[in-house]
């Protein structure tokens, strides 16, 4: 569907359908609902000589309004509960994966790159400005801080956010399916120039991420 | 009313366009105010000498900003130091002391301007007086953010969304100097020295500055670079004539 | 109930020997207090809806100069094209203004100190001289939250949420006055709201005439009283993070500064400790108050009395236990997050038993589609949308994608505009005869609702499709980015709709203030209701009734075997006895 944006991350998918799923249930109560109140606006009109039930209720009736919505909503929840546990728990972090630290402070995001030893916090280390690279089907992992303010790491096409809190790391996770390029943005707030705040994605192939980290070690890197 | 005073302004620069952009910060001969003529017709002429290896300046990831980095021919960097031929640039120098008690000054009418082009300021370093309009002018074609924070006076936070954008603010109290910083564009940096007296000025590409209009006195000098501090030598102005005072930064 | 009470009783109404600034201006009369409240908050719902034209001429030409801008000063618009600071302002101020100056006020200021003591049997408040001062407490915090757009740096624009650290850090924001402003007429503002909640919760526990029972309670008061319990615990918690804010920005504390030791997420789950059960202080009002009016219009009781009642009380309760969702993706633990979702989602049940209650009342009901029905039908078919959206959002793993879009965006307009709103204009137009002695006009009324409902949902439907491509909210420019380029024309048909749906509260204004002077006189009881209110002549006299009425029956006695009548008013003493006429209804 075009609905959404183009999917681009492992879990895009599962997140899509969990969204189209809630999408057919409230689908259907909301065109029961709506054509209930319309049969009953239309057929119960008043009219001269008819007078209203005297009815105050139904206890079956409203047994089964409750019940209904309730074993929909907890099964919507205990499917969620899972896939949310992938992609944000902190102890389903993928192993294998490449490691960044991204620090977003008003309004750039600097990313910084482990470099070919690939360890982070060593001498090789290299940042970059609002430009995130990655390799495609392998995990990365973004330690993931703020400066300043509160914002928000959003990557429409791979289905994250999670937003940057100063003084805390938190750990994100998301595996690309596909290269090519795709926009990174602030969803939260920040500043006068909040909307200005975004990034690039790209997403290179195995070899030529492994290229891209070496040639980004010369001093002129970037340009 | 403030409204009215500001269309004038603007409109004064418009005619003044594409004036030199030192503005307003350039001495006594550019605060325009017909009331404020200067106290006397005494001037110190300089140089800002450099001696050892000037740091490399960095350089800036301006990859992600296509529109300022196409302005920039080689690989951009951030112009801390400028050294030319042992000269060194954007140094702030002041009269600090020494001007006679209780003498009042006029802020100039026109305007000190500050340019953002290919996401640089330029000039980094510049003088206002206190009460004189600051206009900052936007001549990129994308957003920048302007962030003044003063240590003893409120300070500012505006955009500019749009090429061409000005915006006018002023400072209330002096201080040597106001940090202005870019928040888009993190390596963007300027630093405006605020004094109640017109007696400022700018070392350029040579290191040359001139400061005039001062009456007889004997003065306490003040230098200031972003990377090399202060510096500070004592000038006397005798007979309304011409004083010199020298200055010498070291990469030590 | 009180002999005091009784004896202070005016013989004749305008005969009471008050003066003129004792019986509209200082009054300690509940209903001219209520109608003060809704000239205040009516004038705000102007303000509010004002600000988001202007918020989405941005959005829809972004960049170009607003008609009008260049009256703006440079610091907001120079030269007519909003600034992006400005807009900031704009988005938070919107958000302020409608949440706790427009909507609030009009369910909380406006129908619970009309509607309570009328509705009870009452003569007054239990304490008419702190609700004078509830009301004269709210002004001077509308004046300094108007303020704030005047002052250097302008208007707060960390969003209405002010969201730390940038709402307590005045160099990263550009606001210092601006946000202080904001705090200091918040808490001001909230001192009002609690003197009132102390008030109507006394009222009705005390003052409840002799045979109003509790479940004879109508439930536009039974969701009153419930959200003025909400209101007393929930407000307190919003001014003590405001003034720990305020002491943030003013005192040199770190509460929320994180380089100083301070958390930011403290922010946050204060001000949603507070902030969930008030976006049921937002809705529970005109739920109960959409439950009366459905009654009325469907000539028929409540479906299901009861667990209406319950389902009120059982939100007030779970309301403060979901705080968390607004927090799934802030960094909070996220096996929080899992507990917040299950929380979430239960509280949709008592919502649907509502929304089900109430087809359940038209059902077979014999309906008249008076003005004030038809917004409650619209409030009706609208929260449904609103309610049903909240799922995807309640499903943490969708809420990564959509959290901070127009999807939230659209569904929280869909509860308090498609919700709360519609209410508030049903609520206005049904007791506005009541208030003022005259009917407004059905015509202007009908075209008011026909051109609101199509407009409203051309506004804000179009924005689950923003929310769906991943359009953030609170962006100045969505033509930043590339891949929200295609939904420029999405952004700007939004923009012109809401050129048109602020276009068609003219006959709204129109009717209102055409009323007051032209409408036709109002009958005691216009609706054939049954509440007590309707026992009393049009407008309600000081001290309301003359003799304290008995209650016999519940509110909904519509089309009751007992008596000819289609209605049945909860004072008129019937004999038991069923009337032996033919069977009821079809």
């Amino acid at each position: 569907m075009g609905w959404l944006p183009e999917s681009a991350s492992t879990y895009a998918s599962d997140i899509d359908l969990g969204f189209w799923v809630i999408t057919v249930i409230v689908g259907i109560a909301f065109v029961v609902v709506e054509a209930a109140l319309v049969l009953f606006l239309v057929r119960y009109r008043a009219r001269p000589g008819r007078r209203a039930a005297y009815i105050h209720g139904n206890t079956t009736a409203e047994v089964i309004w409750t019940a209904v919505p309730a074993i929909t909503v907890v099964a919507i929840g205990v499917w969620s509960a899972g896939l949310w546990s992938e992609i944000k728990g902190r102890d389903n972090f993928p192993a294998d994966a490449v490691h960044l630290a991204i620090e977003a402070k008003q309004f750039e995001w600097n990313v910084t790159y482990p470099g070919p030893d690939g360890q982070l916090g060593t001498e090789d280390d290299f940042t970059r400005r609002n430009a995130l690279e990655i390799p495609v089907n392998r995990p990365v992992v973004v330690d993931l801080t703020a400066e300043d303010v509160l914002h928000s790491f959003f990557v429409p096409a791979f289905r994250i956010k999670q937003d940057a809190v100063p003084g805390m790391t938190i750990p994100v996770w998301f595996e690309a399916t596909k290269t090519g390029e795709f926009e990174l943005a602030c969803a939260e707030l920040c500043g006068n120039s909040h909307y200005s705040m975004k990034g690039r994605v790209r997403v290179h192939t195995a070899e030529d991420y492994e290229e891209w980290v070496r040639s980004q070690s010369s001093p002129e890197a970037g340009q | 009313m403030r409204r009215f005073v500001l269309c004038v302004t603007l409109a004064g620069v418009a005619c003044g366009g594409g004036g030199e952009q030192q503005g307003g910060a350039g001495g006594a001969e550019a605060g325009a105010a017909p009331a404020a003529a200067p106290l006397g017709t005494g001037s110190i002429t300089g140089a800002m000498s450099f001696s050892g290896t000037a740091p490399e300046n960095p350089t800036i990831d301006m990859a992600e900003e296509a529109e300022c980095r196409e302005k920039h021919a080689d690989i951009p960097r951030d112009p801390q130091v400028v050294v030319t031929d042992g000269m060194l640039a954007d140094v702030f120098v002041y009269v600090k002391s020494g001007l006679p008690e209780g003498a009042a000054f006029t802020a100039p009418s026109t305007p000190a301007v500050l340019d953002q082009d290919g996401c640089l300021y330029r000039p980094r370093v510049l003088g206002v007086m206190v009460g004189q309009d600051l206009e900052i002018r936007n001549s990129d074609p994308l957003q920048h953010n302007v962030k003044a924070v003063p240590a003893n006076q409120r300070g500012f936070n505006i955009s500019q969304p749009r090429a061409g954008m000005t915006t006018t603010r002023s400072f209330s109290a002096p201080e040597v100097m106001v940090p202005l910083e870019c928040n888009v564009h993190g390596w963007m940096n300027a630093y405006v020295g605020v004094l109640e007296h017109p007696y400022f000025a700018t070392s350029g590409e040579d290191g040359s500055f001139s400061i005039t209009g001062l009456p007889d006195g004997t003065y306490e000098l003040e230098a200031w670079h972003e990377k090399f501090g202060t510096q500070t030598v004592s000038v006397t102005v005798s007979g309304g004539g011409a004083a010199t005072a020298e200055f010498a930064f070291s990469s030590q | 109930m009180t002999t005091a009470a009784v004896a202070e009783r005016p013989t004749a109404a305008g005969h009471d020997g008050r003066s003129f600034i004792q019986r509209y201006i200082f009054t300690t009369d509940h209903k001219i207090i209520g109608i003060q409240f809704l000239f205040m908050s009516l004038l705000f719902l102007i303000v509010g809806g004002l600000l988001a034209l202007m918020m989405r001429w941005q959005l829809g030409y972004p960049g170009q100069p607003m008609p009008g801008g260049g009256m703006l000063p440079e610091t907001m618009a120079p030269d007519g094209i909003l600034l992006p600071e400005f807009y900031n302002s704009l988005v938070t101020m919107h958000g302020t203004f409608m949440v706790f100056f427009a909507i609030m006020p009009l369910l909380v200021g406006v129908f619970a100190n009309f509607l309570i003591p009328l509705k009870i049997g009452a003569p007054d408040m239990a304490f008419p001289r702190l609700n004078m001062a509830s009301f004269w407490i709210a002004v001077p915090a509308g004046l300094l939250m108007v303020a704030g757009f005047f002052v250097e740096g302008g208007h707060a624009g960390a969003g209405w949420t002010a969201y730390a650290p940038l709402s307590a850090r005045p160099d990263l924001s550009g606001v210092s006055l601006g946000q202080i402003f904001w705090l200091l007429s918040l808490a001001i503002l909230g001192l009002s709201s609690i003197l009132g909640s102390m008030n109507y919760i006394t009222t009705v526990v005390n003052m409840r005439a002799p045979g109003m029972t509790w479940f004879r309670l109508p439930l536009s008061i039974w969701s009153l009283f419930i959200t003025a319990i909400l209101v007393l615990l929930a407000i307190p918690v919003l001014s003590g993070a405001a003034i720990m804010l305020l002491f943030d920005q003013t005192l040199g504390t770190h509460f929320f500064n994180p380089v100083e030791g301070g958390q930011p997420l403290l922010w946050q789950h204060v001000f949603w400790f507070f902030g969930h059960p008030e976006v049921y202080i937002l809705i529970l009002p005109a739920m109960g108050m959409v439950s009366d009016i459905i009654s009325n219009g469907s000539r028929k009781p409540v479906f299901g009395y009861h667990s209406m009642v319950f389902a009120i009380i059982a939100i007030a309760f779970l309301g403060w236990i979901v705080w968390g969702h607004h927090m799934f993706q802030s960094g909070m633990n996220p096996m929080l997050g899992t507990t917040f979702m299950i929380s979430t989602l239960v509280i949709a049940v008592p919502s649907a038993i509502k929304t089900f209650n109430w087809l359940g009342t038209l059902w077979r009901g014999s309906i008249h589609f008076h003005t004030p029905m038809l917004n409650a039908i619209g409030f009706v078919a609208m929260f449904v949308i609103g309610g049903l959206s909240g799922i995807y959002m309640a499903t943490t793993p969708v809420d990564i994608f959509i959290h901070d879009t127009y999807f939230i965006v659209a569904h929280l307009h869909y509860v308090l505009f498609g919700g709360s709103l519609f209410a508030i204009f049903a609520a206005i137009y049904f007791w506005y005869p009541k208030m003022f002695g005259r009917m407004m006009s059905e015509r202007l009324g009908k075209v008011h609702f026909v051109l609101t409902f199509i407009f409203y949902n051309l506004v804000f439907f179009p924005m689950h499709f923003l929310g769906m491509g991943g359009h953030m909210r609170r962006i100045y420019d969505p033509t930043e980015y590339e891949f929200l380029q295609p939904f420029q024309p999405m952004n700007r048909f939004i923009t012109v709709s809401v050129f048109f749906l602020v276009a068609a509260q003219v006959p709204f204004v129109v009717n209102f203030f055409w009323s007051l002077f032209k409408g036709a006189p109002a009958s005691e009881n216009p609706w054939k209701d049954n509440g007590l209110e309707w026992t009393v002549s049009s407008p309600a006299p000081h001290g309301n009734f003359a003799e304290t009425p008995t209650v016999y029956h519940g509110p909904y006695e519509f089309s009751s075997p007992l008596v000819d009548d289609d209605y049945l008013p909860q004072s008129r003493a019937v004999d038991p006895q069923p009337r032996p006429a033919p069977a009821a209804g079809d």
